[in-house]
């Protein structure tokens, strides 16, 4: 198994005819992935690397049974993009856009209550089920099948991870990056409870990043649980001065909240095994597996 | 982004927020004229810089003449002004503001916040203004009254009254306090704001409620709605190299070490911060090249590094994934040989065509030296950083 992207999957990409969406679309189709719609307002009934596009996200449902969507639509009209899909009933959607405005997500998380759809992202580089499906905008080789299950707020930094499983002989069952945003659809829990139930998965990296209470939440909710598959964690930005956002909108302390010390001493409170040295996570977690 | 006391006094005002008479002076000249334009007994002579805790720090005065206007305009003006939020380095003032004095019967603090946990914005009051807000809130909690505003229906009249009679208001204060509240939120959703903040919000002797100060912060990612913004924005309070990185989409901050870094993406950026400290040294910037990582931005990228005279080696650290090593590489080795390096410079290249990379870099006459893993590439550059005199 694996979670979240996987042999069902029936992708449609908004955003498709775009230079990203093109460009991204025809790396996950290489990858395996499948890819059944394009959706671009206006464009309905071209034709793009073999696959039709839809001027809605309805018809394109509608006509392709896709049950997921990647988003590539820039900022202004991210938020949007979400809301269709979510009112279109799709179970997953994936926004990578960086930059949308924290009213706007403010606004699609309200929507998002009570509706069928998980959202995950936006400003996150999507997931990725090695040697399943590729629902982002990852380099796929660096990733094999395996059982380690990934959650991260950063994008090169979880490749980074990713090779350190791979090259420790082991592999990924899924790996999810939650991205950088000050909201996001899908958190550190939501994935968590995930893996939980993923009998394919049996450790798991967390990568934080200053900023929010996401990691604190995250270690009460593996005391509370009694979540007992092993986790590694990393939290980035030990040596970030207060008040500077480091590049992700929401990687900033503020108020002398959302410090990696916190976060440390938080995570290591629920026994998860916090490495300090980020060039140690896979071969802390080859120890931790055995 | 960020803007100053008297700008954001401007938008207040044109939402209906009472606040007191004045305006900025950039010369003591212009401070004296707005002191006999005001026609009022007394005067505050307030420092503008994007900082807190101003009053403390002496940017803030009172003056009971034109003389004392004249006097306290010199000192102020140019002053470097050291307070909590502006490091020890401290900031010099460039502008003031002008305006007149309030009798003040109570301080009290109205703030509007994203709650990350909720998900929502927190509209917070408290009894304890002047104070700062984080200590009220770590020591006496219960004096904080928070209404969170569901986004489905917006602020609420009832929750409006609940942060009114919260604050102890009373009679036609009340009602004036309520409208200022409105109108902060209307401000704050209105101009995609991160954050509002009046400490102290007034009543009078006079019975008014009344804005004392005004710090409001703009949401990046929204000013592309917001043309009207643009010309608040002052440059002179930002970090110049930060700036300069600004014009090439590089995402820089400055900080106090000795090893450079260039990394692409801001995880793997903070992520090499860190491992450079670990390992003994400290690192000089955060600097995330973005997605895409060229002859040009790797160039840029050398002029901003080489800006901090600090800087004792540089530690490029790439993980390709769409951005292709070998192309990054060659961004190298074009860039060392039009912009002079002087510093050892470090390059960790993982990822898409990271052989090929190598293989660039060896055979290149240029001098640096390719780490093995990141662990190496850290190792390296600190040690490397260390040997230079």
């Amino acid at each position: 198994m694996s979670i979240l992207v996987g042999n069902d999957t029936k992708l449609m990409v908004q955003g498709f005819t775009g230079q990203e969406g093109l460009f991204h679309s025809n790396k996950m189709i290489g990858y395996g992935t499948k890819v059944v719609a394009g959706v671009t307002p206006g464009k309905g009934g071209q034709t793009h690397l073999n696959i039709p596009v839809f001027n809605t996200v309805a018809e394109a449902k509608k006509a392709t049974d896709a049950n997921t969507s990647i988003i590539f639509v820039p900022p202004a009209f991210a938020a949007d993009a979400i809301l269709e899909a979510v009112a279109a009933e799709l179970e997953l959607v994936i926004c990578i856009t960086e930059g949308i405005p924290t009213k706007d997500m403010v606004t699609v998380n309200q929507f998002l209550k009570n509706k069928k759809t998980r959202l995950i992202g936006p400003n996150c580089p999507g997931v990725i089920s090695p040697g399943k499906a590729k629902v982002g905008i990852m380099p796929g080789f660096i990733h094999k099948p395996g059982r380690i299950g990934i959650i991260s707020r950063s994008g090169t930094l979880t490749y980074e991870a990713v090779n350190q499983i791979s090259m420790n002989g082991m592999g990924q069952s899924t790996s999810i990056g939650i991205g950088g945003d000050p909201i996001n659809g899908t958190n550190f829990i939501d994935a968590l409870s995930l893996f939980a139930k993923d009998d394919e998965t049996d450790g798991i990296v967390l990568i934080g990043e200053i900023g929010g209470t996401a990691e604190e939440d995250a270690a009460q909710w593996v005391i509370d649980n009694n979540f007992n598959k092993p986790i590694i964690a990393f939290i980035a930005g030990r040596t970030a001065p207060p008040g500077k956002r480091m590049g992700h909108a929401g990687a900033i302390i503020a108020g002398g909240k959302g410090t990696a010390q916190d976060k440390m001493k938080a995570l290591q409170t629920a026994n998860i095994l916090v490495v300090e040295n980020p060039a140690e996570i896979g071969i802390k977690m080859k120890s931790l597996i055995k | 982004m960020k803007i100053h006391e008297y700008q954001g006094k401007a938008i207040l005002r044109e939402y209906g927020v009472a606040v007191p008479d004045g305006f900025p002076a950039f010369s003591v000249n212009e401070a004296v004229k707005i002191y006999d334009k005001l026609n009022s007994k007394t005067v505050v002579v307030k420092a503008q810089i994007h900082a807190g805790g101003r009053g403390k720090g002496g940017g803030v005065k009172l003056a009971r003449s034109r003389v004392e206007v004249q006097m306290l305009a010199s000192e102020i003006l140019g002053m470097n002004l050291i307070t909590h939020q502006t490091g020890p380095e401290g900031k010099e003032v460039q502008r003031l503001l002008i305006e007149q004095g309030v009798d003040i019967d109570r301080e009290l603090y109205a703030g509007i916040v994203l709650d990350r946990e909720r998900r929502q914005y927190a509209f917070m009051v408290s009894t304890e203004g002047g104070m700062e807000i984080e200590k009220v809130a770590a020591e006496t909690p219960e004096k904080i009254i928070k209404e969170w505003i569901d986004p489905s229906v917006g602020l609420q009249t009832y929750q409006l009254r609940n942060l009114a009679f919260g604050l102890g208001l009373k009679g036609t204060q009340v009602k004036n306090g309520i409208k200022i509240l409105n109108a902060l939120w209307e401000v704050f959703i209105d101009k995609d704001c991160s954050l509002i903040e009046i400490n102290p919000l007034v009543v009078t002797k006079d019975n008014d409620v009344i804005a004392l100060d005004a710090k409001i912060n703009f949401d990046d990612n929204g000013l592309f709605r917001h043309s009207e913004l643009a010309e608040l924005r002052d440059i002179s309070e930002e970090d110049p190299s930060e700036v300069e990185a600004g014009k090439y989409n590089l995402n820089y901050i400055k900080l106090d070490g000795n090893v450079g870094c260039m990394v692409n993406g801001a995880g793997l950026a903070m992520a090499t911060m860190d491992i450079i400290k670990l390992f003994g040294g400290e690192p000089a910037n955060f600097l995330d090249v973005g997605g895409v990582a060229n002859s040009e931005t790797v160039a840029n990228g050398f002029k901003i590094i080489l800006s901090d005279p600090n800087v004792k080696s540089i530690l490029i650290n790439i993980f390709g994934g769409i951005v292709r090593c070998d192309r990054v590489a060659q961004g190298v080795i074009d860039a060392m040989e039009t912009v002079a390096v002087k510093v050892p410079v470090i390059i960790g290249l993982e990822g898409t065509n990271a052989k090929e990379a190598a293989e660039l870099l060896n055979n290149s006459t240029l001098q640096f030296l390719v780490a093995e893993s990141f662990e190496d590439a850290a190792e390296k550059s600190v040690k490397a950083a260390q040997e230079v005199k």
